[in-house]
Formats: structure tokens, C-alpha cells, sequence
């Protein structure tokens, strides 16, 4: 609204956003004691000097790295895909024309509704039956395209790329992929990142699907469920799992402070869009 | 020349084609494919025993999963849980919104500073909110001492517990929703406001009576969303467990459908009934979400009248 915000409206917003870190600043606390001041009551409020120490014990537990890199690898090649497959498709929705297309998109967007849920049975039984289980391959088989992909750059290139420019290259005798790639990927590459960064944070953060595929390998999110398994016992090491916890949501925390501004713009976009 | 007109009529007829085919087939093996595998194997008999596949039993495994009082309860737990977290999440969503919308000094810190706990992974949240919720020696359960109140069982009380799983997922994701409302609140004219504010609307009459019903279709939009994303919840109540079989707790207290699925499936090895969940699942988001829809809808409208 347009009068100038005064203090209580600050006030709101600073309450909203400590409320929203405490949770994130506790487990630095936590993971930063020994185990047995993190469970004395009252807690500690402020952070310890031994998050060195559990970080060890972390790495003692799990193979955290290995797990770090397995992460990087599979969410690394989902994105990678998402926005090379989702270009191309989104391109050609958006500015050729051919048989079926409306129809065809109508498909992509109804697939949109589906949930994971309904798959995991079957490709399970798919991964398992073709000896696949238990491979990065498989945990990012079911994220190599996404509907929302093809859905979010048609949105973006029906407005970002002019008609006339597709003609303008075809006349100069441009085939259909050296049109793609002189005119649409250049006008498409905000998107593009935005689409990398969404892409590469759901297979990062995702749990369910990992579970169901992997058994000895694990990706970070596997191997802090792990974390919390051990740590379980007639009192639960919290020092030891917050400590992994933090460790854990590190790179995320990294690439948020790197990128925090294209997620909102992002975000904002697509609603606008959506 | 000729030849290379030839080509090139090839190529503008095919290339739409080929651009899209990559989508396309991987779906059909990673969507498609698995859409219609479930329905056959939900239709079926399956001897986990022998590893084979059995004949066609109809809705026998329908009957079953409905019969099941784990499935009827991590129904109700589903739908629970969806509430206490789709609520007030929306509600202080909307009220963040309302706030993040005014000529704030460090506009995009406040905007990016929001999103802060969308990067968490929800493995992450479920742990710190779990050593929060700690039954004994927990941090909320010490501040309700403070307080003079008796600790809560926040793993052992069913509704206490789709409390905390609920304050997870709000926790996550009202940042998120806040700057979706804000997006389309931006697009609200100004104007609209000053001569409200002239005829003497507070900032909270102004929210209610111009704000709301004017960035309808993106509250409706956040509302489904919400719907289908938190019907599915998993992680949640996976990782909140601390008894070894993790379950939804002992007495499956805090057991979500999707969770239901996933044991039946994955680790019972009941493949059809856990297909038949699946689908009862997804029967119950979609016909969750259009009720939502509607009732948005219908709300809203009496509101802006």
C-alpha cells in the first residue's frame, strides 16, 4: 500500500523472520554442545565449542561427503535435463505450429495433477525387475522432465521471443535447432536459471523418492535419516544430529544467499503466471 | 538446392515433433507407465510369498484397504494434519503479504529473508522440530513449565502430534505463499487504496474488503496448491517417529496416507493393496482440491458483494 510503512509494521515483519531462523539457529546451538549439556535443562541459548567435536562424530556415522556428492550428482543431472528437455518442448508449445499441439500441451498440463504417490509401487517394481535399484540412475529417472518444466518456459516464451525473429531466422536459412538455439535459448536463459535453481532444490531436498530406490547408496537427505536412527537410544543424541542437521542444510543455506534473489523473482513470476 | 528445400521441409515438419519427443517418452516411462501399472496391480492379486503375480480379484483390494482401520485412521490423520496446516498457514500468509506490500525500506531483504526456511530440506525440519517437541526436556515442553502448564506428549497424543507435524510444514512454506500473494497483491491499482483510505478504511478494512477480493484467483490458486502439496505429506511423519517400525508412532497416531502407501508397498510388499491406496489417495486429493476450489469460490464471493 502506498503510505510508508511505519514501526509496527517493521516490528511484524522482524518478529516473522527471528521466528522463522530460531529453528535454524538451534540446531547450531544444540550441535555445537556436548551431548550431555544439550539435554540439561534449561538448554543452552547460545552456541558451544564443540562443533568440531560432533562434526567428527558425524563423519563417523554416516558417509557424509559421499552422500554430499551423490546428492550434487543426481540433482545436478535432474536440473541439467529438466531445463535442456523443458526449453525444447516449451519452444516449440509456444512458438511453432503442428498437428496435435494444443492438444498435446492440454496432455502435459493435466499430467501436472498426478502425485508421486501413485508411482512409487510400480516403479519400484520397474527399478527392481531391470536391476536398477540402488543407483543414482534411479533416483533421478522419475525427475529427468517435469510437466511443470514444459509448462513454466512455454509461459516464459510465448511473451520473451517475438514471432517475427523465428521467421527472421528461418529466412536466413536457419534449420529448426539453429533457430532454437540463436533465438530461443538467448531470450530464454532467465528462465532457464530459474528453472536449474527450483529443479535442483526439490531433488535435493527430496526424501520419499531415494528411500524407495536406493538400499546401500545414499544421498544426503537418506544418510541424515540414518543420522537420526543412531542417534535414537534411551536419551537421543540431539548434539549429534542437529550437528548433522546443520552440516546438511549448510549447501542449501550457501545457495540461498547466493541466489535468494532469483528464488523470490522466481516464485513471484510464476504466480503471476501460474 | 532442391536437395537442400527437401531437407528443410523435412525438417519444419518433424523438428516440433522432435523437440517435444523427449518429454514425452521419458513420461511415458516415468508417468504413464506407472499410472496404468498401478491400476492393473491394484486389480490384482499378489503373492509377496512367491514373488508372483496373481489373477484378477476386482475391487477385492479396494474392499480390503477400506476395511483396514490403519488406512480409515491415517485417513483421518491426513486430513487433520492438512488442516492444522493449511489454515493458519494461509491466514498469516496473507497477513505477511499485506506487510512485505508497502514501500519498506530493504524491500528485497525482507522479501528474501522470508523464504529463509523454504531452503531447509523437510529430513532437516523434522529433526530440529522434533528436538523441539521433545516429549521429556523438550524446548516447548519447558517454556509450558514456564508458563505453569502441564508438558504435552507431543509423540504420543494423536491430535498434539499432527500439532507439531503441522507447525513444520507452516513453518516451511508461509514465506513461499506470502510472496505468491504478494505478486498478485502488487498488481492491485493503487489508487483503489487512496480512495479508500478517503473514506476513512482502515488498513485492516482495506485488506478484507478491496485487497482480497481482488487477488481472488491467486488465493484460490495458493488454497489448491496447498491442498494437493500437504494431502501428500510424508516426510513429516516418517522421520517425527522415534519407535523403531515408524509407523506414524506405536498406535499409527500421526500416520498420513502417502505413509500408508509406502509401507504397504515398499515394505510389506503388498503391491496391490498398496495400488488401491494409491488410488483412494488420489481420489481423496482431487476431490479435496475441487471442494476447495469451490468452497474459495463461493467465499469469497459473498465476501466481495
Amino acid at each position: 500500500m502506498t503510505r510508508r510503512p511505519g514501526p509496527l509494521v517493521y516490528g511484524l515483519l522482524a518478529a516473522f523472520v527471528v521466528g522463522s531462523a530460531l529453528p535454524l539457529y538451534w540446531s547450531f546451538v544444540i550441535g555445537s554442545h556436548t551431548k550431555e549439556r544439550a539435554l540439561e535443562t534449561p538448554p543452552p541459548i547460545l552456541p558451544g565449542g564443540h562443533f568440531l567435536a560432533n562434526a567428527s562424530r558425524v563423519l563417523d556415522t554416516i558417509e557424509f561427503w559421499q552422500a554430499l556428492l551423490n546428492s550434487l550428482v543426481v540433482s545436478t543431472l535432474c536440473a541439467t535435463s529438466v531445463v535442456v528437455f523443458s526449453t525444447l518442448a516449451g519452444y516449440s508449445f509456444a512458438k511453432l505450429r503442428f498437428r496435435g499441439r494444443d492438444g498435446l500441451m492440454a496432455f502435459v498440463i493435466m499430467t501436472m495433477a498426478v502425485p508421486t504417490q501413485l508411482a512409487i509401487v510400480p516403479l519400484f517394481i520397474l527399478m527392481r525387475d531391470y536391476r536398477m535399484l540402488d543407483t543414482l540412475f534411479a533416483v533421478a529417472l522419475p525427475t529427468l522432465v517435469t510437466a511443470f518444466g514444459v509448462f513454466f518456459m512455454r509461459q516464459y516464451l510465448l511473451e520473451a521471443v517475438p514471432f517475427e525473429l523465428v521467421e527472421a531466422a528461418r529466412m536466413d536459412g536457419c534449420s529448426m535447432l539453429r533457430t532454437f538455439w540463436t533465438v530461443a535459448v538467448p531470450a530464454a536463459r532467465p528462465a532457464m536459471a530459474i528453472l536449474f535453481l527450483f529443479t535442483f532444490m526439490q531433488v535435493w531436498t527430496d526424501y520419499m523418492w531415494p528411500l524407495v530406490a536406493l538400499q546401500k547408496t545414499e544421498t544426503l537427505q537418506i544418510a541424515l535419516d540414518r543420522l537420526a536412527l543412531t542417534g535414537q537410544g534411551q536419551t537421543t543424541d540431539y548434539a549429534l544430529v542437529l550437528a548433522g542437521t546443520a552440516m546438511a542444510t549448510v549447501p542449501l543455506l550457501l545457495l540461498f544467499v547466493l541466489s535468494g534473489r532469483q528464488l523470490v523473482a522466481g516464485i513471484m513470476q510464476g504466480a503471476l503466471k501460474g | 538446392m532442391l536437395r537442400r528445400q527437401r531437407r528443410s521441409r523435412w525438417d519444419v515438419r518433424l523438428a516440433p515433433y522432435l523437440f517435444v519427443s523427449p518429454f514425452f517418452v521419458v513420461f511415458a516411462v516415468v508417468g504413464l507407465f506407472p499410472l496404468l501399472y498401478t491400476g492393473w496391480l491394484s486389480l490384482h492379486e499378489w503373492d509377496r510369498t512367491q514373488y508372483s503375480r496373481g489373477g484378477f480379484v476386482g475391487l477385492e483390494n479396494f474392499r480390503w484397504v477400506l476395511d483396514d482401520p490403519v488406512f480409515l485412521k491415517s485417513l483421518v490423520n491426513t486430513l487433520s494434519i492438512f488442516v492444522m496446516s493449511s489454515v493458519p498457514q494461509i491466514v498469516v500468509a496473507v497477513g505477511v503479504a499485506a506487510l512485505l506490500d508497502s514501500q519498506l525500506r530493504g524491500r528485497t531483504l525482507w522479501r528474501i529473508s522470508v523464504l529463509l526456511p523454504f531452503v531447509v530440506a523437510p529430513t532437516a525440519a523434522v529433526l530440529i522440530f522434533g528436538s523441539l517437541f521433545a516429549d521429556r526436556s523438550g524446548v516447548i515442553n519447558e517454556l509450558l513449565g514456564a508458563v505453569g502448564l502441564e508438558p504435552i506428549r507431543w509423540h504420543v497424543e494423536r491430535w498434539w502430534s499432527h500439532a507439531a507435524i503441522a507447525s513444520m510444514v507452516n513453518w516451511r512454506w508461509t514465506g513461499y505463499n506470502a510472496l505468491i500473494l504478494l505478486a498478485a497483491m502488487q498488481a492491485v491499482p493503487r489508487d483503489v487504496y487512496e480512495s479508500a483510505a478517503l473514506d476513512g478504511a482502515s488498513r485492516l478494512r482495506q485488506l478484507v474488503h478491496i485487497t482480497l477480493p481482488m487477488i481472488r484467483p491467486t488465493v484460490i490458486f495458493v488454497i489448491v496448491t496447498s491442498t494437493i502439496g500437504g494431502l501428500q505429506i510424508f516426510t513429516e511423519p516418517r522421520l517425527f517417529d522415534d519407535t523403531p517400525q515408524r509407523e506414524g508412532g506405536a498406535n499409527h497416531q500421526y500416520m498420513t496416507m502417502t505413509l500408508y502407501v509406502y509401507v504397504k508397498g515398499i515394505e510389506d510388499q503388498f503391491y496391490g493393496r498398496a495400488s488401491a491406496a494409491a488410488w483412494l489417495l488420489f481420489l481423496f486429493i482431487i476431490t479435496l482440491a475441487v471442494a476447495n476450489y469451490a468452497l474459495t469460490r463461493w467465499f469469497t464471493r459473498r465476501r466481495s458483494m
